[in-house]
């Protein structure tokens, strides 16, 4: 990793080859990440690729074997949990069940030199934060589980963290409520302007809340970057089918000069944009062409391929087609906003297609 | 319930507690035979209240039951803490097996070796050396109990609070322990009562001047049972089948330590 230009702020957190092993498993591998002050991360990631580990890691849980973690210019990696001015929300909320809610929310600030009156001031003021004034004296159990959330999410606030770690903040909640309260968390991080750290492994969450996302697979970060690079130039097939739905087309490159190349593949050729991961590769590699569904379209132009309709299917907001190729593979294509009339009926022969600047070759 | 059924619990039952019933029934006999149904009476209570070394006796059970039941909470705690947080340390498999041992030795191999180990040290028997004897095997049943809680205990809410600025000791104060308190008392009150009604190894580690209540009442049923034995042991019954209550009941209270 390169020292930071003089004429860049010095990241809020730095990551610099942060490893963990657990016995002969490498939960953590090499991973290097920074976070500006203000930002919102997710790491996204199926089970078990070690994104809960790294948050772990990041708040003094565990310990790495290798690396260093530096917030605010600080070497946190020795550090005890209760030294590091990072605070966390439990999947599980942890909300302390023998505590009521303000008791909980007073927990981190006792200790700390504050009046009895300035705590409850404060713990107020949280309750204020989350929507929850008058429910200081209830117990956990009697709370629902949107208003758990909220107090566990108080709760980690309270001590007024720089960086702000969440694993699987609204796992626990209905699919309604989770899209509302994943705008008033937004709202919140940007109010705030605390660096937040969040662990999911649900996409559209990770796209819906995060400035970037930090795709980890096996341990490492294969991919960093905005919702946006990561859904349309993905670094490899993984990311690619992480993020959404997406057409695979095997072939091999036929041209191997500039950015858009031709790809000879049992559907006929194709051509389309390479990925930065295929600059080294030579004619003959054999590759992988993802369009995603929305980007098909019918009918004569850029790549027509042929093929067969088998499934057309009325989802409301949009259409979903499967066709069938020659070769057997099956595309899906989605149209948004359904045209009324009937377009081709199943079992028609049609043409799909795409756009070069709208394939993206990656390696196979 | 069939009828088949019914007839194997009222016998099971039968067999476990007639005996005892017997017995209480018979602490009210007005008759001074014991075996000879002379009518109901209450006189025998009264008997047994002014038997001054009876009384006696007893005191020393409960202050024998209180202190030891109190060392072995606190010894079983600390072990039940340490198999429950310290992962696979080298010898955990042994250290697990020797905390569990005196549950299931016989009662007169540990006490004949207690004997001898406070004779080998010319420790002075009595009261203290009942107290180490019960808080011994008592270590192991709290253990049990609170190890059990421990292993439910969900584990971020201790990540929580030391991830809210609490050091290990306010983490343990403030959560662990009020978490598995129910727990705790429940190890006790086993402990207890298993000290309260512990003959064997009393007789074999006990000195002069230290009587506990079985011991007192073993030695006067050789004397010949009288109607008084079998009122102070309906008393001891009803001590006993009380605490044991107080222990279910506290082990299976959810309410204030389950995590939410």
């Amino acid at each position: 990793m390169p020292a930071p230009a003089p004429d860049h702020p010095e990241p809020l957190l730095r990551l610099d080859r942060v490893t963990k092993s657990f016995g002969a498993h490498r939960a953590v591998d090499a991973v290097s990440l920074d976070l500006a002050p203000g930002e919102f991360l997710c790491l996204l990631g199926p089970s078990g690729c070690g994104k809960s580990t790294l948050l772990r890691l990041l708040a003094g849980f565990e310990t790495p074997d290798a690396g260093t973690i530096r917030l605010g210019g600080e070497d946190l990696t020795g550090l005890p949990p209760h030294r590091r001015p990072v605070n966390m929300m439990f999947q599980s909320y942890a909300l302390f069940p023998h505590m009521s809610v303000a008791q909980n929310l007073a927990y981190g600030l006792q200790g700390l030199g504050h009046s009895r009156s300035a705590i409850a001031e404060r713990v107020q003021g949280l309750l204020r934060l989350v929507k929850l004034e008058g429910f200081g004296a209830r117990r956990p159990d009697k709370l629902s589980g949107g208003q758990r959330q909220r107090v566990a999410l108080a709760r980690a606030l309270a001590r007024e963290p720089q960086l702000l770690l969440l694993d699987e903040p609204l796992g626990a909640l209905d699919r309604a409520l989770r899209e509302e309260t994943q705008g008033e968390l937004r709202a919140l991080q940007r109010r705030l302007g605390t660096g937040f750290v969040v662990v999911t492994h649900d996409p559209e969450e990770a796209m819906a809340l995060a400035d970037r996302i930090g795709v980890m697979d096996r341990g490492r970060l294969v991919q960093v970057g905005p919702a946006r690079d990561l859904y349309e130039r993905p670094a490899s097939r993984f990311v690619a089918g992480l993020l959404g739905d997406v057409n695979l087309i095997a072939g091999f490159l036929e041209s191997a000069v500039g950015a858009m190349r031709s790809v000879r593949t049992e559907l006929g050729p194709i051509r389309a944009v390479a990925s930065e991961a295929l600059s080294g590769a030579e004619l003959g590699d054999p590759v992988v062409v993802a369009v995603r569904p929305e980007r098909m379209r019918f009918g004569a132009g850029d790549n027509a391929l042929a093929g067969t309709l088998v499934d057309a299917a009325y989802l409301g907001d949009r259409m979903r087609r499967q066709v069938r190729m020659a070769d057997g593979t099956v595309l899906r294509a989605s149209a948004s906003l359904p045209e009324e009339a009937a377009g081709p009926a199943v079992g028609d022969s049609i043409s799909p297609g795409f756009a070069p600047e709208d394939g993206w070759i990656l390696p196979a | 319930m069939t009828p088949f059924n019914r007839a194997a619990l009222t016998l099971g039952l039968s067999f476990l507690y007639a005996p005892i019933v017997v017995l209480i029934v018979y602490s009210f006999n007005d008759s001074r035979l014991v075996t000879v149904w002379g009518g109901f009476s209450t006189r025998w209570y009264g008997v047994l209240f002014a038997d001054a070394p009876l009384l006696a006796s007893a005191l020393v059970s409960l202050e024998v039951a209180t202190l030891s039941a109190a060392i072995a909470a606190a010894l079983g705690t600390l072990a039940a803490l340490a198999l429950d947080r310290h992962g696979r340390f080298s010898g955990r498999g042994a250290f697990t097996g020797l905390l569990y041992a005196p549950m299931v030795m016989p009662e007169v191999i540990t006490g004949l070796s207690l004997l001898l180990l406070f004779v080998g040290l010319d420790v002075e028997r009595g009261v203290s050396t009942i107290v180490i004897a019960h808080a011994t095997f008592g270590t192991g049943f709290v253990a049990v109990v609170v190890g059990a809680r421990l292993k439910g205990l969900d584990r971020s809410l201790e990540d929580a609070a030391a991830d809210l600025g609490a050091g290990p000791l306010r983490v343990f104060c403030s959560v662990t322990l009020p978490l598995i308190a129910p727990a705790l008392a429940a190890g006790f009150l086993l402990a207890f009562t298993l000290s309260l009604d512990d003959l064997v190894i009393a007789s074999f580690v006990s000195g002069p001047g230290a009587t506990t209540l079985p011991m007192r009442l073993y030695s006067q049923v050789r004397l010949g049972v009288n109607p008084e034995i079998n009122a102070a042991s309906t008393l001891l019954i009803a001590a006993v089948s009380l605490v044991v209550l107080g222990a279910s009941w506290l082990s299976a209270r959810r309410g204030v330590g389950a995590a939410v």
